[in-house]
């Protein structure tokens, strides 16, 4: 299976404290691959780099390179914002916006030029549905997206990051902040949206990365220390420091 | 039994206890308590009992000079002459003018406030911010009188240069000095709703490949809209009430505003320049003129609560 983004000798600085230390990793497309690690390990970090919203805090350096689809994301010639179409997100918290729900889902179509009323319906529609939300929601879509239930905003954010058709789907630790069903919900459509997007998903929660995961990246303070297959992270790990994460030594 | 059990370790611990000193000392605490309650109560109370007194006391002496004006004739008739031998008392010119003025202020000085605003929450670095801010506040702490001051030295010559006209004091000219004036209080309040916007909200939008100014107008601003609209009533209080700087500035003839040039009087500069040497009916129309001012500032503050309230729902 191909890769659709490879990095190589990356570090990353905040001012200086180093966070990320030579990495070099190869995500492979169409599946899905898991990001585990102690707390502060980096991967919430390394995530971030891959769409650039790491440009945002101030003392942020990094070195070596993050190839998407071939091309240097750090090069002057990439726009950040078509970038950021490409490889959508998805945080921690559901962050709707304080509008409709339409609107939630329609703002980035229209950001990215969109502006015809009958294909923003379909895109928004279209959106919804992939996000196994549409029947929940397609009653009220002019209500205000802060009244829906917390599990519902996040496929809500799930469906938003859909609409402008993005490639890869980073999410960060998208069901932490959620209770058990709707963290199953939200399991099962991270498995079914492999079918068309790569998803790179940074969980605390071990039993997920196994259930949802095809790779599983461990990381332990700033380093990859393994990765690989899931079954294979979980069944024989290669170091004995992943072993001892995983069967719950530390961390 | 378990209950038997409880009440007799109760009573082991009452028994323990000194029960005389306990209770005296409970007394005293619980008395002391009520006084304190009772002076904050009365303190509250003094503020409360000035806005009735106030309230009460316009309206007790401003309704007598409207009905013998006649409230027709008294809001809406055009000429105002106190002191003529057939005194007139339309007040008119006054409202027209205060609306004008006001009006005027919030076109020239919302725009600049907002944009400031969202540079200062938004863009601005920490030290610019903290400087501009500082500045901001300075300008909140100007007495009235100095804005007036300068106006007449600087503004009201500059008017007359530039459009070339026999006399700078006018309309044009209180406009200005109220539009600097509301400047401090839409900064700080419209910055201080863009500041509570979640950053969560702004990193959704980046996330999406919006430019942070895509951002900042699309996500951050409506998301801060009640507080930026509260602030921008507040500005409309502060200009309507203001009476120092405009008399210094607005000529304070009671003509009808029928240009940006004409000097005008506004109806807070009506009852401060006019109070110190009336009497009779003259006197008794003032108060009806400052009942007028009330009304609108009450109009104001209503609308502003009900922005503050609708933000507070949210």
């Amino acid at each position: 299976m191909g890769s659709i983004i490879s990095v190589k000798d990356m570090c990353l600085w905040y001012g200086n404290y180093q966070a990320l230390k030579d990495l070099n990793i190869e995500i492979p497309e169409m599946s899905i691959t898991a990001l585990i690690g102690p707390s502060g390990c980096g991967k919430s970090t390394f995530l971030k780099t891959l769409n650039r919203m790491n440009d945002l805090i101030p003392g942020v350096k990094i070195s070596g390179g993050i190839y998407y689809e071939g091309t240097d994301i750090f090069s002057n010639e990439v726009d950040v914002s078509h970038l950021r179409k490409e490889i959508g997100m998805v945080f921690q918290h559901p962050n709707p916006f304080p509008m409709s729900i339409y609107n939630n889902v329609a703002y980035g179509p229209r950001t990215h030029g969109i502006k015809s009323k009958v294909q923003l319906d379909e895109i928004v529609e279209q959106a919804l549905r992939d996000a196994a939300i549409w029947d929940e929601v397609k009653d009220r879509l002019k209500k205000n997206a802060l009244g829906i239930s917390g599990g519902q905003q996040q496929r809500l954010c799930i469906a938003r990051a859909l609409a402008i058709q993005p490639k890869v789907l980073l999410m960060d630790e998208p069901t932490s902040a959620l209770d058990p069903i709707s963290t199953s919900r939200i399991e099962d459509l991270i498995m079914e949206l492999k079918k068309k997007y790569t998803i790179v998903i940074v969980t605390h929660n071990m039993q997920q990365a196994v259930r949802v995961s095809d790779y599983t990246a461990f990381f332990l303070l700033g380093e990859l220390v393994e990765f690989g297959k899931t079954d294979d992270i979980f069944s024989q790990p290669k170091d004995k420091r992943t072993e001892d994460y995983i069967t719950g030594r530390f961390g | 039994m378990a209950k038997k059990k409880k009440t007799s370790t109760e009573q082991v611990i009452r028994s323990t206890e000194p029960q005389g000193i306990n209770l005296d000392h409970r007394k005293k605490k619980q008395i002391l308590e009520n006084i304190v309650h009772g002076i904050f109560l009365l303190l509250g109370l003094i503020a409360v009992g000035c806005v009735l007194l106030i309230t009460v006391y316009l309206f007790i002496s401003g309704i007598p000079a409207i009905h013998k004006i006649g409230i027709v004739d008294f809001l809406f008739g055009r000429e105002w002459a106190s002191t003529a031998a057939d005194p007139k008392y339309g007040i008119l010119p006054f409202i027209l003018t205060s609306i004008y003025g006001t009006a005027g202020a919030v076109i020239l000085g919302v725009p600049i406030g907002f944009m400031t605003s969202v540079y200062l929450s938004k863009i601005a670095s920490p030290r610019v911010k903290s400087v501009m801010q500082s500045a901001v506040s300075l300008l909140a702490g100007i007495p009235s009188v100095v804005y007036g001051l300068v106006g007449m030295l600087v503004l009201v010559p500059g008017i007359r240069k530039v459009f070339n006209v026999p006399d700078g004091a006018g309309l044009l000219a209180a406009i200005i000095v109220l539009a600097i004036m509301i400047l401090p209080s839409i900064i700080k309040m419209s910055v201080t709703a863009l500041d509570a916007v979640p950053k969560e909200y702004e990193d959704a939008s980046l996330a999406l490949g919006a430019t942070p100014i895509e951002t900042y107008f699309r996500v951050s601003v409506p998301a801060a809209k009640s507080g930026i609209a509260a602030a921008v009533v507040l500005g409309v209080g502060r200009a309507i009430g203001e009476a120092m700087a405009v008399m210094m500035v607005a000529g304070n003839v009671p003509n009808m505003p029928d240009s940006l040039f004409q000097s005008v009087r506004f109806l807070t500069t009506t009852v401060a320049s006019e109070m110190a040497y009336s009497s009779g009916l003259q006197r008794q129309a003032l108060f009806s003129v400052a009942l007028v001012l009330f009304m609108f500032i009450m109009l104001i503050n209503a609308t502003l609560n009900f922005f503050l309230k609708r933000d507070g729902n949210k």
